[in-house]
Order: C-alpha cells, then structure tokens, then sequence
C-alpha cells in the first residue's frame, strides 16, 4: 500500500471534478440502498420463513376458508409434527389508512409454531386467558401508544359480530418482537374462539392451517399426503413450504422486482459513464506524468493498477458514503412503514453486492484509461510533453 | 442589444465547436437522459394504474356495498336486502326492471402466462344488467354466457396476462370446470382483468346460497346518489355504503398510485441531482478546454456576459436533447408495456399498461431543463471570470 | 584505460511514419567510461534524443546492441526494462516533469516506492538527495510553488536517490535563464566529480556544453568525434 499516498493525491487533482464524481456516485448508491431495501419489503417473508414449517390454504384461494375440523385431519398425517390454524380479519384502527394485519388464532399453538416470537410467558399466558386478549408487535405498539392493559377497538371490514355491530374491542396482554431482525411483527393475534363465536358468519371455518413437520419427514411428501386427503372434496387444499408460500405471494406483485432492476440499471449505466468519463479524462491531462513514473522504473503493470486503484478508489469513496447514509435513512424509513408495509431491511447481502458493484465499476471505468496509460510508448508521450 | 449580439455572437461559436468536446457532452447528455427514462418509466406506470381504474368508474352509477367494507371482497349482503336495493327510489329502470346487478366476486388461481406463477384472478358473478351498466364493455370474440351453465366470459387483459384462458378452452379452478366462451373488451379499464359468468352458477359453485357482495345501479342521474343514499339510510332492514363507482375505483386505485409517486418523485429528485453533478462536470471540463478561446474573445472585447450566456446555453441545449432522447426512449420502451400487480384492496390482480402521458414528458423536459440550467450556472459564472491575461498566458 | 559503463554496436533505429520510413540512427557505435561527463550537440532531428533513450532503456533499437554496466538493454523484455530503469539510471528533463500533485520530497521519493525501503528509509534518503541538490528548506513545497530552477533540483534529486551510475539529461537547462543555468550545470558538474556520476547531457546550448569533459557531435544519425577541452 506504499503506492496509496500517490494514488490519492492522484486522485484529487482536480478537487471539483473528483468531488463531483464523487457526489454522482454517492447519490447511485444511495439510490441502491433504498431500492434495495424497499425491493426486500415486497419480497417479504421469503428469508425468515421456514423451510420446515407448510402452510395449507384452499386449493382455489387463499382467501377461501377451509373447515376447522381439517384441523384434527392435518394432524394425524404422517410425518406432521404440531399443527394450527389462522384467519385474516381485515380490519383497522380507527382510521381506515391504520391498516395492518390481524389474525384470530389459538395463541399458545400460535407461539409453538413460531418459536421466532418472543414474548414474556406471563403476557402469553394472560392472553390466552383472557377471552379477548390480545398481542401486538412492538412495531405497532410504539406506533399507536398502546399499553399494556389497553382497550384496542378494532372496525372490522369482513367479519361483522353476529349482534351486527363492526368494532371488536380487545384487551392488550402482551407485546411481542421477533428474534431474526429482518423479522417483522407488526400484526396483532387475539383468540379464535373468541372470533368464532362472535362473528356473524363462517363460523367452523379457519383461513389457513400453519404445520411443521416431524424431524427427518420429507415436506414434500407431507404436503401429497395432506392434499391428497382433502382432493375430491369441496374444499381441495394446497400445501406448500411457508418459504415457497411466501415466494409465490410476494410474486403476485409481478414485475416490481424487474422495474427496481431497470431503475438500477439505468442508474449505474450513467454512473459508469461519468465515472469512466472522469477517469479518462483524468488520464488524458497527466500522459506526460504517467511517461515519467515509466522513466523511472515503474512497471506497465503497476501504472495500470496505479489508474485502476485510483477509478475503484473515487467510486468506493462515493459508494461508501451513498450506502451509509442509505443505511441511516433506511433505519428511518423501516420505523415509519413499520405498519403499512413491514420488512423494509438493508441486507447484508445486498450491502455485500453494493461493495462488489463498486470494485466492478471502478475496474470498468478505469479499464481503458488505465489500459491507455498501460501501453504508452514513454517515447511518444514525453515527446508530446 | 449589442448585448444580445455579442451573446449570440460567442453562442454560435461555441456550438460550432461543441462536436470536439464529444466525450464530455454525451455524457450529459446520457446522464439527463436517464433521469428523464427512469422518471417517465415509474411515473408512467401509476399513470396506466390509475387510468385503469377510473375508466371502470362512471358517475352515473352507484356501487352499493354492506357498511363498513372497504372493498366488494370484505362485503356481504343477501338476496333479500340486494332486491331492496335495486329497487330503490333514484334508480333508474328500463322497463319495470331497474337497471342493477347484484354480484358475487370471488379470487381464483391462475397461471400468469409469462412466468407460471400462479396469480389472483378475480372471477365475478354478474347479472344480465351488469354489461349495460358498464358502458364500454362489450363482447369482441365468441358469446355471452348462458345463465345456468359453466361458462365464462373473459377479459382482453386477463386473456392476454394469464394462461389458458383462450376461447374455447377449459379451466378448472378446484373442483369445478368451466369453458371459456367469449372475451370482452372494456376500453382498457379494470373489467378487462376480470372473468365474468353467471352469478346464480358462481352462488351454486362456491357454496354461497343467495348471498351476494355487491349491488350496482344505473342511477337517474349522478346527483340522484343522495336520494338512493338517504333512501337506503332510513330502510331499517338493511345496512350498506353508497359510493359512485367513479369514486370506489378512484380510493381503490389510490394506495398503489400513491406508494408509486411516493417512491418516484423523491427517487427522480435524487436521480436529477446525480445528473446535476454529471452535468457540472461536463461545464467545467468544457469550459476549461475553451479558456483559450474565451480568452481570445475576451481579448478581442467580447463582454464576460456574452460568455456567460454562451455557457449556459450549451449546458442547456445538451440537457433538453438529453430530455428529450430520454422521453422518446421511456416512449418506446414503456408505453403500451402491459403489466399485472396484485392490487390490495381487492386482492386481486389488476392487469394495467404503463402509460408515457404528454403530461409526464413535459414534467420531464422541465426536469431536464432544470437541470441544464444549474449544471450550466456555477461552469458559466466561471467562464465568465477567468483571467484574461493569464488565460492568455497559457497559450 | 577506465572501465567501460555504456556501450553501443552499430545501432540503428528506424521509425515508421505513415509509410515513411525515416532513419534516426544509422550503424552507429560509441564507447563511454566510467565518470564521463559527455555532452551531445547537434541540430534538431540528428538524433541525440533517440540516443538517450536507447541508453536509458526507453526505446530499443532497430538493429544493433546497447549494452550498460554489463546489461544488454537491447535484447531486455520491457518489464526488465522498468525494473533495471528503477536502480540504474536517472533521468533529468527540459521541463522537469515532477508530479504536480505532489510534494518536492514525495517526487524525490517515487522511484524508491520501487524498492524494498520501509517508509522511513525512504524520506530519509529523500532528504539526503535534496540536501545534495541544495533544497533541503522546499521540501515540503509542490512544483507549482517552486521556480523552473528549483524544479530542475529537484528533479535532479529524483534522478540521483536512488543511486545510479548514469544520468541522462535532455537539454537539462533548455528552460531556464543563463545564471539558473549555470547553477543547474555546477551542480551536475559536482554530481561528476564528486560523486563519481557518468552524465550524457543532450544541449543546444555550447555554454552548456563546456561544463561535460568532451563534447560529441551529431548529425543525422551519424556521431563525429571531436575532443573538447
């Protein structure tokens, strides 16, 4: 690294210039970051799902109901291990644009299921006691100002109360957060018993089932042996993996993922270009100064990674600062969409692919200046000086 | 107005010779260029969204859901309270009949015919009156329907997004079997993603006895809203939300081209920034490859203002072609690009084409402009002020 | 009779412009000892440039060898080129050419960044070459912040820290005013006789040309003899 002082001060000798590169470089990272992070919202779920849980919906829809008695039939297959069920309920708090999820399940199967929930076992507990206990994620909790022992109205949109009034009233026993810190938990759980009783219609129904298979069964042949149970019936079912579940949803938003990638596209086309631009242009004003390091011994090979470490050395400069402060705003951006559209994470992975994407732009932008500066006949190039 | 001489004067000049600094204009040029693709691309696509879905909208008729439901999906109502409804004063009839359709929709799988994943598709169970009730839908291939059987009609954009949905083919979704008879057009609106067929058929498939989730009306006019509303508000057996259909669709489209534009202005802001420094550079290089011949001027006695404006005008003219080749390319590549999402409000896909708008090109030329003018200013305010004499110097 | 350091046997160089082929050298041969001072005069394109930079290792000829110090630079890859430049030779130019970027010490310093030397090794030898060429008090100043005399030490101090027996110099004081000159000339004058230093020094300059032991004459290609005072 005894080269790093020159390649630096190389580097700023045109301070607005390399500012500039700079900035455009900071501001395409930047915008990766936060692409990025909103992209790893919609394909939500799909890293902190489990391989080992199924899901089971109705083989028409997710949105069909299945009959809760499935529940006893799921749970005598071969190969299952603990099995229960959840509905979606579709409501919101107060205000319709307060909307997130809440599901009516069995809340201490619930928390088997999903030993990523933390939460205190006395809350657990309380909730499971109380008829409308209910359990919120810390997300929505710090959002809405709730506390322990709360009344939370909830209007709901689907299931009207069989007495025909909308709000369902619960009682706030337990805050929970997830262990995985992509994991979100802005969704509230009550009692399905509860539901089921009070609801005006569907009553015996269950949204979906949520298993996980015994140690050492096979998931696939799990999933033919439940479906296979139900198949001729009215209500056919579909098992998948939670993990494949949470693909196949996260796919119904379509070509979102493709325009984020064209974005990006774009983005780094014109990057690289500036980038590239500055670089040879650079490399154009100091053709003498490159003859003259030759003349002094240094080798075509290290000139050429002189220019290469100088083009990688701006984009890094920029990049690093763009992911930072992407980083910081995407902190921000996680806590205000906690609720209206939750997983919204910088992975470590696409950090890993920012900084890869530096060094492979910083080596195209610097190729043909530094090839340039590689193969000039000192000659010639001092002639012209 | 020797001013103005001047200015042109130097501007001419410097345009001549702007194709021997190539290099550093195209790269402006690309950069404003980009900006401008990726702002009309985005925006573009809220754009088609909502055009889709306020072109089902019509404010002559009413859509008439159980209180509290925010969409036909999470509604309910039965026969009974349907045919209180239709039936209602402000409605308007043809005949003894009024003008209504009581529907049933319901979300089936099916196959998106570009990747095979499997896709929400809304399935409507409709009455006779549903196809006068939306005044651009129309059948361009095969027949209706006929009530009592398994059939289908589809939507040209549902036909053309998901597999297996040509006429004369058959589908099954669960335990039943339909037969595709005919495909409607709807004038690129949200009916086109959807399947239609015989509400009693889809009531008896699907379990739900006489129930249905919607009731749509021809209203005598749109004003006549309020009277079917108060009408509806004072009948104590039942319980329901009037909206315009114009309006339903409007609030439906609302979250989707909302998270759109939120995402895409601050996103092109950013972007234009990112091109402003482009273009900086691009006029500091410019103007420092012609300090010879802005010296020279200068020497000959052309003000600092002629070279200023000279600046100005070429990081300007760049910018606008910039835009421009930007608009174009969003143009060719984007408008027209059919596209499907799953929209939440109805959990259902929506099959939508991204639409490149006058209005987006003209915001994106501004844009563009915008951009030219600031990348030009610091380089131009430069220009202005380099030293003569030691500009001369370095001849 | 001294040591042979630089040898060349009918050298030739031939360059290739467009589709003319123009002759720089013609079968030329020359013999320099060891602690020569030797200055090559000559009008424009006789070729006394293309002389230096074949003894420098920078261009190659088009038949013939050149042999320095016992290397034979004509039949040496490029990359043995840089390496033998790195620690054999110093060039001092017209216009100096020190990196504008960066201190009167750090430009000393670059051809040791070629070398093994631990940091501190390294400036302190580059002290030590700008002490010699009298610059010890600019070190820390950039090229822009010196005048064209004070460049040309420096330039001179790159030239020596790393040691060599050669330096080759291109019309060393071609950009300076006649006592600056001066100064630059005593100085490499100095480096010959006491520092042991073997200099080839192209000029235009006959003044100049007085300061070398022996002065040689160039014309088109071809070298006549003639032994100056």
């Amino acid at each position: 690294m005894k080269y790093f002082g020159l390649i630096w001060k190389n580097a700023w000798r045109k301070k607005i210039r390399t500012s500039l590169t700079i900035l455009s470089v900071l501001v395409a990272f930047l915008l990766f970051a936060l692409l990025n992070a909103i992209g790893y919202a919609f394909r939500a779920g799909e890293d902190v799902s489990s391989a080992e849980r199924l899901v089971v919906i109705h083989k028409i829809s997710l949105i069909n109901p299945l009959p809760i008695s499935y529940e006893a039939r799921i749970a005598s297959t071969p190969g299952v291990a603990e099995v229960t069920h959840a509905s979606w309920f579709g409501g919101y708090y107060q205000e319709k644009r307060n909307q997130f999820a809440q599901f009516p399940v069995d809340i201490k199967e619930y928390f088997a299921l999903y030993p990523e929930l933390i939460i205190a076992p006395e809350q657990l507990e309380a909730a499971a006691q109380n008829r409308i206990g209910t359990i919120v994620g810390h997300e929505l909790a710090e959002q809405f100002g709730w506390k322990l022992g709360d009344r939370i109205p909830i209007q709901a949109t689907i299931w009207t109360k069989a007495d025909g009034g909308r709000t369902w009233e619960f009682e706030l026993e337990g805050i929970m957060r997830s262990n995985d810190p992509r994991g979100s938990t802005a969704f509230m759980l009550f009692n399905h018993d509860y539901f089921d009783e009070a609801r005006a219609f569907g009553k015996g129904t269950a949204g979906w089932y949520v298993l996980r298979i015994a140690p050492g069964a096979d998931p696939v042949e799990v999933a033919n042996a439940i479906d296979a149970q139900f198949a001729n019936s009215p209500n056919e079912t579909e098992t998948s993996t939670e993990a494949a579940f949470a693909a196949s949803f996260a796919k119904q938003f379509g070509n979102i993922a493709m325009i984020v990638q064209l974005i990006l596209g774009a983005v780094f086309f014109t990057l690289l270009l500036v980038a590239g631009n500055t670089m040879s242009q650079s490399v154009r004003e100091r053709i003498p100064e490159l003859a003259v390091l030759k003349t002094l011994g240094f080798r075509d090979s290290t000139v050429l990674g002189i220019v290469l470490s100088e083009s990688i050395l701006i984009i890094a400069l920029g990049g690093l600062l763009g992911l930072g402060i992407g980083w910081v705003l995407v902190q921000g951006m996680a806590q205000q969409l906690s609720a209206s559209l939750p997983g919204v994470y910088l992975s470590p992975q696409a950090l890993l692919l920012a900084v890869g994407i530096m060094i492979g732009a910083g080596i195209f932008a610097g190729f043909f200046p530094a090839l340039k500066a590689m193969r000039l006949s000192i000659v010639d190039a001092l002639a012209r000086g | 107005m020797k001013f103005l001489n001047q200015a042109f004067a130097v501007t001419m000049l410097n345009l001549r010779n702007l194709p021997q600094r190539a290099g550093g204009s195209v790269v402006a040029v690309v950069g404003v260029a980009a900006v401008v693709l990726v702002f009309a691309a985005v925006l573009s696509m809220a754009a088609g969204f909502e055009r889709t879905m306020l072109l089902a909208g019509s404010d002559d008729t009413a859509i008439v859901l159980r209180s509290g439901s925010t969409a036909e999906l999470n509604s309910g109502l039965s026969n009974d309270q349907a045919l209180i409804v239709a039936n209602a004063p402000g409605v308007m009839r043809d005949g003894d009949s009024p003008i209504a359709s009581a529907e049933l929709y319901v979300v089936v799988d099916v196959a998106k015919q570009s990747t095979g994943d499997d896709a929400n598709v809304p399935l409507r169970g409709v009455q006779p009156f549903a196809f006068e009730l939306r005044h651009n839908v129309k059948i361009t291939e095969g027949r209706m329907f006929e009530e009592g059987r398994n059939e289908l009609v589809v939507g040209r954009a549902a036909q053309s997004e998901f597999g297996g949905l040509g006429v004369g083919d058959e589908i099954r979704f669960g335990q039943t079997r339909w037969t595709v008879v005919g495909a409607f057009e709807a004038d690129g609106s949200v009916s086109e993603s959807e399947l239609w067929t015989d509400l009693r058929v889809l009531q008896t498939m699907y379990n739900r006895g006489s129930s249905v989730q919607s009731v749509r009306v021809r209203l005598v006019s749109p004003e006549a809203i309020e009277e079917l509303s108060q009408a509806l508000a004072d009948d104590p057996r039942i319980d329901v939300d009037v909206t315009s259909e114009k309006d339903y669709y409007s609030s439906q489209a609302k979250p989707l081209s909302q998270f759109i534009k939120i995402v895409g202005y601050p996103l092109t802001i950013l972007m234009a920034i990112g091109a402003v420094f482009g273009a900086l550079n691009s006029m500091y290089a410019s103007v420092s490859v012609r300090g010879k011949e802005i010296a020279t001027l200068r020497a000959l006695g052309f003000g600092p203002f002629s070279v200023l404006v000279s600046t100005m005008v070429e990081s300007t003219l760049l910018s606008l072609i910039g835009g421009i080749v930007g608009g174009v390319l969003a143009f060719a590549l984007f408008n027209g690009f059919q596209v499907s999402t799953l929209n939440g409000a109805s959990f259902s896909q929506v099959v939508f084409d991204f639409a490149v708008t006058p209005d987006l090109l003209s915001q994106g030329l501004v844009a563009a402009l915008i951009i030219g003018l600031i990348g030009g200013f610091f380089p131009a305010i430069r220009a202005a002020r380099l030293p003569v004499a030691q500009a001369l110097r370095e001849l | 009779m001294a040591e042979i350091l630089a040898k060349l046997e009918g050298v030739s160089r031939v360059y290739q412009k467009g589709k003319e082929r123009v002759d720089v050298l013609h079968e030329l041969d020359l013999e320099i000892e060891k602690g020569d001072f030797l200055a090559l005069m000559g009008p424009s394109g006789s070729g006394k440039t293309t002389l230096l930079n074949l003894l420098g290792g920078l261009d190659k000829p088009t038949a013939g060898t050149v042999s320095v110090g016992g290397a034979t630079l004509s039949s040496m890859s490029n990359s043995q080129l840089s390496n033998w430049r790195a620690t054999h030779v110093g060039f001092i130019f017209q216009f100096y050419n020190l990196l504008p970027v960066l201190t009167a010490r750090k430009n000393v310093e670059l051809p040791l960044l070629l070398t093994n030397m631990s940091a501190k090794e390294r400036s302190k030898r580059a002290s030590l070459a700008l002490e010699i060429v009298g610059l010890a008090d600019r070190a820390n100043h950039r090229p822009r912040e010196l005048s064209g005399g004070q460049e040309q030490r420096v330039a001179i101090a790159r030239a020596i820290v790393s040691d060599p027996q050669l330096l080759l110099c291109d019309e060393p004081t071609g950009d300076l005013d006649r006592s600056t000159a001066d100064e630059i000339l005593g100085l490499l004058r100095s480096l010959n006789a006491d520092h042991g230093k073997t200099i080839i020094m192209v000029t235009h300059d006959a003044q100049a040309a007085n300061y070398a032991r022996r002065t040689l004459h160039m014309d088109k290609g071809k070298l006549e003899t003639r032994a100056t005072a």
